[in-house]
């Protein structure tokens, strides 16, 4: 980590823009049944100096700030706090610093803090807060970001939700630090979808569950009747797309999650499988097996046209748009072994890019366009790794008895996935770092597998 | 959890639990009191029934890692089902792929697939009616040796031919 500052100026429209940002959340989420008013007011003042992390380093040294608890009647201000501190913990970026080394106790969070006693245990910004109930029961969630050198406000905002909504203010203050310190968008408003396991391993009950990023909030949205794999979340829509075999017939399905509504996706004579939306949300990209051999096709959601991308007598398989949709990159063992090729979003030009030892699979393509995640199978090994779409600089993130199938934080900075080990115990969601650090246990109640991040929740 | 991994891995076992079911119940009541005379073969099963088909002929082959070839013990195993399903020619079948857990799921789920095509192709270059075999693929995700090595992973690289009654 470096830590400098810089001039900036605060962009004069940034209060508004965030404004009408969070107004369009407040439809988004009213169908869900949460709805989150917002209004943002920044403070009088112009920050001329900002505390940044430079994370384009291999291994960066987390950043040390203090997180007050937010001051409220009741609990509730330490809970928003606590939210806020694990978030920016578990990302391995920044280092709370624990409460008892505080020395000013922060009463209202309107006034400039004491910077030198913030600066004294080296707390490079601080962040304080105020939540107040309205007249009408909505939860008021005020905050500041203090960069503690300069003695400057980097972030003043304030939020309306209802009071069960609180998590997610929590996230949008974290996304809210994490952005102004890094320069990335943050990824802490996000769900997961994935599927859940429990039972014995050759009586495995599945079912696909949905949770927040940080694993709070778990609803199940099947019950174990059928088996259920590989669920994926729409970019554009409160919907998921994932592979069931109810009534016997494997297919690819549409789930929308507001309604519980599902349905088959196309009328394909055979097995399909290993679903995923196009960026723009339009279509969704899948296999179908026929007599053994599996072919890539997209279906569009509005004229129900279907289009089919490969013709081999092979394994095509996972394929996974590039962020703006022009390239898909797969799986094929039409060369023996599965390798990830790379085509043209109309099936033109497939180009093999993985040239490795072993076998490699189940590619997702970078949010950011940059880097493709994949599984690869080497001496007995499952590993995790990203390359780019050239198949460049190929790097190993983790190895072990069986690491699978990689999901991207929405900034393509995290990525998720799921590791079976050997023995009686089934699988359990881990997340890492881009460069491979910071490997975290991702908690569910059961086993969990085939995880899904969502996009950042506009 | 032994008591149902040997279930599997043994039809026999299955078949003698059967067996001894059936003559327990014909003894109470004083009735035909063997399997002949319950009009079933030796070993319990109902001809032309799933019991049958695994006892008598062998429901199961085997493949190699990553391989949907069929293996010359196999072609023997299939070479029995094809004569049985001319006797039976009323039974339909279901032919259930499935692969190993050394691999990824979406992969797996197609090589189930094209280990259960395999199987169907060859019952059809035996004589079999194409229209009475179905197929379908779980992949790995119904294994039934449970363990984290090759004497696990060599029986759940399998297709099993599932009898469904008679064919439409």
């Amino acid at each position: 980590m470096s830590l400098y500052r810089k001039d900036n100026q605060f962009p004069a429209s940034r209060a508004v823009m965030a404004h009408i940002r969070l107004r369009r959340a407040a439809v988004f989420w009213a169908v869900f049944g949460h709805v989150l008013m917002a209004s943002l007011t920044l403070m009088p003042g112009t920050a001329h100096a900002v505390v940044e992390i430079d994370i384009t380093k291999g291994n960066v040294e987390a950043l040390p700030l203090a997180i007050t608890d937010f001051a409220s009647k009741d609990d509730i201000g330490a809970k928003i706090a606590g939210v806020i501190a694990d978030d920016l913990k578990r990302s391995g970026l920044f280092a709370p610093i624990n409460k008892a080394a505080f020395i000013q106790k922060i009463t209202d969070p309107n006034l400039s803090p004491r910077f030198e006693d913030w600066r004294v245990i080296n707390a490079q910004a601080l962040v304080v807060g105020r939540v107040t109930a309205e007249a009408d029961g909505r939860l008021r969630t005020e905050f500041r970001l203090w960069d503690t050198f300069a003695a400057e406000q980097l972030i003043g905002q304030q939020f309306f939700t209802q009071p069960e909504n609180w998590r997610r203010v929590a996230h949008i203050i974290a996304d809210a630090i994490y952005e102004k310190l890094t320069g990335e968008k943050g990824y802490f408003d996000t769900r997961v979808v994935f599927v859940s396991e429990s039972g014995p391993r050759n009586d495995r009950k599945k079912r696909l569950a949905i949770m927040d990023q940080d694993s709070a909030n778990l609803r199940f949205l099947t019950q174990g009747d059928d088996l259920v794999l590989t669920p994926r979340f729409s970019p554009s829509r409160q919907e998921v797309t994932y592979m069931s075999f109810a009534n016997g017939q494997p297919r690819v399905y549409l789930l929308q999650l507001e309604t519980g509504q599902r349905e088959i996706v196309g009328n394909f004579p055979g097995m399909t499988f290993s679903p995923r939306f196009s960026p723009d949300g339009q279509k969704v990209i899948m296999s179908l097996e026929q007599n053994g051999d599996a072919n890539i096709y997209t279906m569009d959601l509005r004229s129900r046209k279907t289009t089919r991308l490969t013709n081999t007598t092979a394994i095509d398989t996972s394929p996974s748009y590039s962020p703006e949709g022009q390239q898909i990159v797969f799986e094929s063992d039409r060369g023996g072994r599965q390798q990830l090729y790379v085509m043209n979003a109309d099936g033109s030009n497939q180009k093999r890019i993985s040239f490795g030892d072993g076998s490699y699979s189940t590619p997702v393509w970078s949010p950011r366009g940059d880097l493709i995640a994949f599984t690869k199978q080497s001496g007995g090994k499952f590993s995790i790794g990203v390359m780019r779409p050239d198949g460049s600089g190929e790097r190993i993130l983790t190895t072990g008895f069986h690491n699978e199938g990689p999901t991207w934080s929405p900034n393509g900075r995290v990525i998720m996935f799921f590791r079976q080990p050997a023995g009686a115990a089934g699988p359990q969601l881990y997340s890492i770092d881009l460069t491979g650090y910071n490997e975290e246990r991702v908690q569910t109640p059961e086993f969990g597998s085939d995880p899904a991040w969502s996009p950042l929740l506009k | 959890m032994n008591l149902l991994m040997s279930v599997s891995r043994n039809p026999l076992v299955l078949g003698l639990a059967v067996a001894l079911a059936l003559s327990g119940c014909a003894s109470k009541n004083s009735l035909p009191n063997s399997p002949g005379e319950l009009g079933l073969a030796a070993n319990g099963a109902v001809p032309g029934s799933q019991q049958d088909l695994t006892l008598n002929v062998g429901d199961r082959i085997f493949f190699d890692t990553d391989s949907s070839a069929i293996r010359t013990d196999s072609a023997a195993t299939l070479d029995r089902q094809a004569q049985w399903l001319a006797k039976y020619p009323n039974d339909a079948v279901l032919i259930e792929g499935n692969a190993d857990e050394r691999g990824t799921r979406a992969y797996n789920l197609a090589l189930g697939a094209r280990r259960a095509a395999a199987t169907r192709n060859y019952l059809i270059s035996k004589g079999v009616s194409a229209a009475r075999i179905k197929t379908i693929s779980y992949g790995k995700e119904r294994p039934v040796a449970v363990c984290d090595d090759i004497s696990c992973w060599s029986q759940n690289r399998r297709a099993v031919t599932v009898v469904r009654g008679a064919s439409s």
